[in-house]
């Protein structure tokens, strides 16, 4: 295994609880943002961690700066306008948090 | 990559001074299997790992399997206090019971299964699963159809397996996309007070395990 160079971490920007709208974006190569939750908000679950970025670790590159990885989770009714099933139902997605913003909280 | 069989044949005549163990039948092999010996032999060539290194992974995952997972999550309901720190601490917690997880693996999650919550995983963008504990994952994990339908219709999906879920039960859909790997931890079927540990590990299964049935009752599990 090659041995990693300095580590930077890019700072945590949210907490559980913030709504977050994720990034619509095609950047080409290796990334791990499902197309379909792009676009859609949603509310920061959990903090899983800080993790290298798989978008420049796939190509050999070192991951920096790391990056914040949150459980974010979303109304499966917005996110599936036919979905079946009731209100309460959630489809929790991994996202970086450079593919999240912020978004403004329902009735805001 | 029009034509995949380049890299397979580039390396078999090579004479570059040693064996590729299990390479010299690439003719007989299928795309995918090519592709992934061709693979393998360049990051050796690359120097990136050895194939000592390979092989070991190969093996380490080839010796777990879903009564891994299953002897954990028994604990758990034996012991709440394990269940506990499965739950916050899962890493040290598998470690208790001789599961150390390599470093350069991804973290695992445990995620636990309620009267009011029914967790269930899929990865739709490939086929990420707890392989470290649990082996490697069923072909239809893998499969685009539970891909794609286990996040639009997870409700439909968990019926074909034959769990139809009321409407207040909540479901939630994991989909383990990065750096995380998801177990569920099913909820301990009624009834089962009296059982030993091994016993409740015999109504774990592997799909309980991945959420998309419940555990087995003792009844079924002919315990």
């Amino acid at each position: 295994m090659t041995a990693m160079t300095a580590t930077t971490d890019a700072p945590t920007e949210y907490q559980p609880g913030d709504r977050v709208r994720v990034r619509v974006d095609n950047p080409g190569g290796h990334f791990r943002t499902p197309a379909y939750i792009q676009g859609q908000t949603g509310q920061v679950a959990a903090l899983c961690g800080v993790f290298a970025n798989p978008e420049s670790l796939a190509y050999g590159g070192p991951g920096q700066p790391r990056q914040p990885l949150y459980r974010v989770e979303f109304d499966q009714a917005q996110v599936w306008p036919e979905y079946r099933g009731p209100a309460s139902d959630k489809i929790l997605v991994d996202i970086y948090q450079h593919w999240l913003e912020p978004a403004a909280s329902p009735g805001e | 990559m029009t034509n995949p069989s380049n890299h397979a044949e580039n390396h078999q005549d090579d004479g570059h001074g040693h064996d590729h163990p299990g390479m010299l039948a690439d003719a007989e092999l299928s795309y995918y299997a090519r592709r992934a010996r061709a693979m393998e032999s360049l990051l050796v060539e690359k120097e990136i790992c050895t194939p000592g290194e390979i092989q070991a992974m190969v093996e380490r995952i080839d010796a777990r399997s879903p009564a891994d997972g299953a002897r954990v999550v028994a604990r758990a309901w034996a012991d709440p206090q394990y269940q506990a720190r499965l739950l916050s601490t899962p890493e040290a917690a598998l470690a208790e019971l001789g599961y150390t997880l390599p470093e350069t693996t991804p973290k695992l999650a445990v995620v636990e299964n309620t009267a009011e919550v029914h967790h269930l995983v899929v990865c739709t963008l490939c086929s990420c699963y707890p392989r470290n504990l649990l082996g490697r994952p069923p072909d239809w994990y893998k499969s685009l159809a539970y891909r794609s339908r286990a996040v639009v219709d997870p409700r439909g999906v968990l019926r074909e397996f034959g769990l139809d879920l009321p409407d207040s039960v909540a479901v939630r859909v994991l989909d383990s996309t990065a750096d995380l790997r998801y177990l569920v931890l099913p909820r301990r079927p009624a009834g089962t007070e009296g059982l030993t540990e091994a016993e409740l590990a015999e109504l774990v299964t592997r799909d309980s395990m991945i959420g998309v049935t419940e555990a087995r009752t003792p009844e079924r599990a002919g315990v």
